[in-house]
């Protein structure tokens, strides 16, 4: 809520700056958006009034004016602006200081001078000079009533800041002007003075009946009739301003003071013409389908659960959110029925955002406007309208539905709970002095107090919402910090669980760059990725881009690395971990995962490194370089089907029966799709499935030498490594210690449909150095299983 | 033994002729090699008188001795020369940069979530995490936020179509925790979140801690010690100035809202604390007992803290990040500054 910081201090004396009293009000719970002043530090500027108007001599677009000042002499002023005669205008004498709008820029100050020649004796000032409006503007108008050579300030109450105040949604009470004055009075101990609000006295009897169909949503209507009154009267300026510096537009007198009362007291009210309603005001949930248009010309369909108050015949407004246009004041109402309810605040909780409305009253109302504020503000409404429009009063109608409406009940406060909550002891008369100032009523009894809190403060209800209060006004900065002795807990880690750090830290020393994309992702690249998955889509997304939760890490990732391509950053390594979000059989699953996606040259640019683009091996390496944590595990790679990878280039990694994982290059048509630029490889890891490892088990070293035989393979081109080595670990040889291929080659002095693989296998026994024909044998052994299984042969 | 003397000043020559170790070879075997030219002196000295015989060898032995002394000085000094030549032959421009794959790196919120978490873990707590995609009871009805509560407008919460939700705070993993494991309770839980929001200051996806403290004696006051230890700890500086506000979370009570002093201006006043000196970092209070029924702790036993906290905002303090988007932008040149 926007207030002027002039306007509080009518209601509460304090001797605090500004600056004082914002930081009280921050400190005790309070925040502001903004302390703004209503116009800039101009001085010298003062009412004048245009005595006459000439052309300048030498220049079109200047006029040059004669103005009084209120002194015996007229001002000669030459200006650009257009101006009428008699108008009042802010006139910006010599020796005033204006500043800037921007403050870097210098002050003008106004001097003597002459414009093309002609004499001018000061400035008339537009509204954004004097700091209180846009560029465009034109001159700052002046009230008529103003008196002629008066400072401006005065005139217009202008040494006065907006304090733009973010109550949070337990403090109602803090809505109005009357509120904060209240709780400035707690805070910095201030006397606070009651606006007395004085009955009016009644020129007529007639009244209206009033129903509350719907009790437990609505529990006190106050409703009055006023005569003959004159809606077409002018506002005065003082509402209008005060309105304006709360950010609210004049917009005729009924309305302008229903909102100016639920500023200063903080109950919405609401004037209906009374001519048009009929038979009386029955309050009442909507009729499934029931039609209102509001004051803002839109018709809204209702539905059951939404109240509204109606006449005998229809709907005539949103109760507690905004009124109906057939029913509103016009320039012709003669006749008006003032309105003053108390609405459940859970019970009108969400209506306002069901139909996309949120207005000050339903702010209002959803928080808690007290039930005790009906009387008074209807008597204060009726006050100012008599004031200003005229009009004869009716007496009102008060329906309640609760004869407890305006009771509070009482709640046990053990003092002990101070110090089981805040960890210090606040003297007894000091715990009572806040709450009594707060308004509670207290009482103390053997272990603490009965407390009975203020009508208006909603959040008060629990032994808690008590300690909560106190510490507010004691001062959070009052209770000391502690750092406790603590006991000591040796944090559980376990040496078998791959740390993700690790991981991490493993693709960071080989060159990737971690990123963090977006969970949500365009449905198009879903699709291209996971063309089988259902999709979880968002029922609210921000937009069709971010609309569909990735099913893999790559819908993220892949964009990001294509993004850096197109922007000239042509070798890009990534990965990333997050959950991924699958629709399986068994319902939603969120499955942390470990992705990659490399493109571009293997090693950054340099003087001395291989220049070439990154292949399958290299992506196979880093991802072995992760398994490798995974210690005790076996990993498989099966030559994948996935529909988005490349089918002669990648892999799905099986381990105990399960893929765990899949990469190779990104299909060359999803490339396409894709519009990439470059050839992507990509990999994906579930993380919970690479999670253990091993607990390393030292075996003893042979002391006796090693020998190596290297074996070069002849086989046909479509037989993979992994049933060599199959081959080979079936045949169970103790002494090989080791095994692995050194060369693959293909080409000249080899036949087309073949390949030459070389193994190199090293053995070793644990007891005695080998003797040459027992390797001999072994590898006689091999060859022979290796034929069988493969159709190997020697080179 | 003119010849004997000869012999020596030849091969003293040819000594000093030799450039390298098979030259200096070469004197060595044509002097004193089986077939050399002293040795031959040595095989000569039968046709000498037999009373000469002796002395003559003597001769002959001390001038092989000699020159083997003179080849092995002369191998050694050409030894060194080889070596330093070899040196100067391998010798590199090592102001060449090495070999090296292209520098990787941690992104800046992990560095910092990793950051926040060693400090967390030396105070005892555990690291929890939790689901996502979440539901209403987790993410709102436990934390004591009711339907249409006002409260629930500021999360602006992603919806599914069977009324999941994205969780808005790392919150609902308190309530998680409280459910499987029993007080006495230390946990941080960091995490993505998200809300339906965005512009310069706002993504619609964010990261944050979560902290929850539980045991039978635990106050505010503990509240203020733990969290002020962390950010001085954070940031480096033992003297950081911290503000404890009042606020409002119906899952708190005492809530707080915390600011610490601008770490960029000092407090002086800057644009990123817009000119106010302090910082809000995180929210925080005394766990409302409300939310201990919904877990079935007791809250006549147990009371707790609880805290959360942006990583993304610490992290965007603690590099001087001026923009958020930069942070989910994912540019490599971005990325690669936080190697």
């Amino acid at each position: 809520m926007k207030v002027s910081e002039n306007w509080l201090r009518e209601w509460v004396e304090l001797d605090a700056t500004t600056d004082e009293v914002a930081h009280q009000l921050i400190m005790a719970g309070t925040e502001l958006d903004g302390i703004d002043p209503v116009a800039s530090a101009f001085t010298d500027v003062r009412v004048g009034q245009i005595k006459s108007i000439e052309q300048h001599p030498d220049a079109d677009r200047l006029r040059v004016c004669q103005v009084n000042i209120g002194s015996d002499e007229l001002l000669q002023i030459v200006t650009n602006a257009t101006v009428v005669l008699e108008q009042k205008v802010p006139v910006a004498m010599i020796g005033a200081i204006l500043p800037s709008a921007d403050a870097n820029e210098k002050p003008l100050k106004i001097k003597k001078g002459k414009l093309r020649g002609v004499l001018s004796q000061g400035m008339f000032c537009g509204s954004e000079t004097l700091g209180m409006g846009e560029a465009g503007e034109g001159l700052l108008p002046i009230p008529d009533s103003a008196e002629l050579g008066k400072n401006l300030r005065e005139v217009l109450d202008l040494d006065d800041v907006v304090l733009d105040l973010d109550a949070t949604p337990n403090r109602a009470d803090l809505l109005c002007v009357a509120g904060v004055a209240r709780e400035l009075g707690v805070i910095m101990q201030a006397p606070v003075t009651e606006v007395s609000v004085k009955a009016a006295s009644l020129d007529h009897e007639q009244s209206f009946p009033v129903k509350i169909t719907a009790d437990d949503l609505c529990q006190r209507y106050v409703g009055r009739i006023i005569n003959n009154l004159d809606v077409k009267a002018k506002t005065p300026d003082w509402i209008v301003e005060k309105l304006q510096r709360s950010g609210i537009r004049s917009l005729g007198p009924v309305v302008d003071i229903t909102n100016y009362v639920m500023l200063e007291l903080g109950q919405p009210m609401h004037g209906f013409d009374f001519d048009k309603l009929s038979g009386g005001i029955d309050v009442r949930n909507a009729v499934e389908g029931e039609k209102l248009t509001l004051l803002d010309g839109k018709e809204i369909l209702l539905s059951a659960d939404t109240m509204v108050i109606a006449d005998e015949e229809k709907a005539l407004a949103l109760a507690g959110i905004m009124g109906g246009e057939d029913s509103s004041v016009t320039d012709d109402t003669q006749n008006i029925y003032l309105e003053s309810a108390y609405f459940v605040p859970e019970k009108i909780m969400g209506k306002s955002r069901k139909y996309g409305l949120h207005t000050d009253s339903s702010h209002r109302f959803e928080r808690g406007v007290s039930p005790d504020l009906q009387v008074k503000a209807i008597e204060r409404a009726s006050e100012l309208i008599t004031e200003i429009c005229g009009g004869e009063v009716g007496p009102f109608n008060d329906v309640s539905t609760r004869d407890d409406l305006q009771q509070r009940d009482a709640v046990h406060f053990e003092r002990r709970r101070i110090k089981r909550h805040l960890g210090i002891e606040i003297d007894d008369t000091r715990v009572e002095d806040i709450l009594t100032r707060l308004g509670c009523n207290v009482e103390t009894t053997e272990n603490g107090w009965n407390i009975t809190p203020p009508v208006f403060r909603f959040d008060l209800a629990t032994p808690e919402d008590f300690v909560e209060e106190v510490a507010r006004i004691y001062g959070y900065d009052n209770i000391p910090a502690r750092l406790r002795p603590m006991e000591p807990r040796i944090a559980r880690k376990e040496e078998t669980l791959v740390d993700e750090n690790t991981l991490r830290n493993i693709l960071v020393n080989r060159g990737y760059q971690e990123a963090i994309t977006y969970s949500f992702v365009p449905p198009e690249v879903e699709s291209l990725l996971s063309p089988d998955q259902e999709q979880i889509a968002l029922s609210n997304p921000i937009s069709e881009e971010l609309s569909i939760m990735r099913s893999t890490l790559w819908s993220g990732l892949i964009p990001a690395l294509d993004k850096n391509v197109k922007r000239q950053q042509p070798r890009v390594r990534f990965f990333e971990t997050g959950l991924s979000f699958l629709k399986t059989s068994e319902g939603l699953t969120q499955r942390k995962k470990l992705a990659g996606a490399i493109t571009g040259n293997v090693y950054s640019e340099q003087w001395n490194a291989e220049s070439r683009s990154v292949d399958f091996f290299d992506l196979k390496g880093d991802v072995e370089a992760l398994l490798e944590e995974a210690t005790g595990q076996t990993f498989e790679f099966v030559k994948s089907d996935h529909s988005a990878l490349h089918p002669g280039q990648s892999t799905n990694i099986i381990s105990d029966n399960q893929v765990v994982g899949v990469c190779g290059a990104l299909h060359p048509a999803v490339e396409k799709k894709l519009d990439l630029d470059q050839q992507v490889f990509v990999f994906e890891l579930d993380m919970d499935n690479i999670s253990h490892k091993k607990l390393p088990e030292y075996t003893k070293l042979s002391p006796y030498p090693s020998v190596r035989r290297d074996l070069a393979l002849l086989v046909n081109k479509d037989v993979e490594y992994s049933t060599i080595a199959k081959v080979l670990n079936s045949l169970n040889i103790q002494q090989i210690v080791d095994s692995f291929v050194f060369d693959v080659y293909s080409g000249e002095n080899v036949d087309s449909g073949q390949k030459s693989l070389a193994l190199g296998l090293i053995f070793q026994d644990f007891s005695r150095t080998l003797e040459e024909q027992e390797i001999s044998a072994h590898v006689e052994k091999i060859m022979e299983a290796l034929n069988n299984h493969t159709g190997a042969v020697l080179r | 033994m003119d010849k004997l003397t000869e012999l020596m000043q030849q091969a003293q020559q040819q000594l000093d002729a030799a450039t390298n170790l098979t030259e200096l070879d070469d004197v060595r075997v044509h002097y004193l090699g089986k077939k050399g030219l002293i040795t031959g002196q040595l095989k000569q000295l039968g046709q000498l008188p037999a009373e000469q015989r002796r002395e003559a060898g003597q001769e002959i032995n001390k001038a092989k001795q000699a020159l083997s002394e003179l080849i092995n000085t002369k191998k050694e000094s050409l030894e060194v020369e080889a070596l330093n030549q070899r040196l100067q032959n391998e010798s590199l421009d090592i102001s060449l940069p090495g070999r090296k794959m292209g520098e990787g790196s941690l992104h800046p919120v992990t560095r910092t979530a990793k950051r926040i978490e060693e400090i967390f873990m030396q105070l005892g707590f555990g690291v929890e995490v939790g689901p996502e995609i979440e539901d209403d009871y987790h993410n709102f009805t436990a934390l004591n936020i009711p339907d249409h509560h006002p409260s629930r407008a500021s999360h602006d919460t992603f919806y599914f179509g069977d009324g999941t939700l994205l969780r808005t705070h790392t919150s609902p993993v308190q309530i998680r925790t409280m459910e499987n494991q029993e007080p006495p309770l230390r946990i941080i839980a960091p995490g993505r979140v998200y809300r339906c929001d965005s512009d310069v200051t706002h993504s619609p996806m964010f990261h944050q801690v979560e902290g929850l403290m539980v045991d039978k004696d635990v106050t505010f006051s503990d509240l203020k010690g733990i969290l002020e230890a962390f950010f001085k700890a954070f940031f480096e500086v033992e003297d950081l100035p911290t503000r404890f506000r009042p606020h409002y979370f119906p899952f708190t009570e005492p809530s707080a809202e915390t600011d610490i002093q601008c770490v960029l201006c000092q407090g002086k006043g800057c644009r990123v604390c817009g000119n106010t000196g302090w910082i809000e970092v995180m929210g925080c209070g005394m766990v409302n007992p409300e939310v201990f029924r919904h877990v079935g702790i007791d809250p006549e036993v147990y009371t707790g803290f609880a805290f959360g906290f942006g990583i993304d905002r610490l992290a965007m303090l603690r590099y001087g990040i001026d923009d958020l988007r930069k942070l989910f932008d994912n540019d490599v040149r971005f990325l690669k500054q936080f190697a």
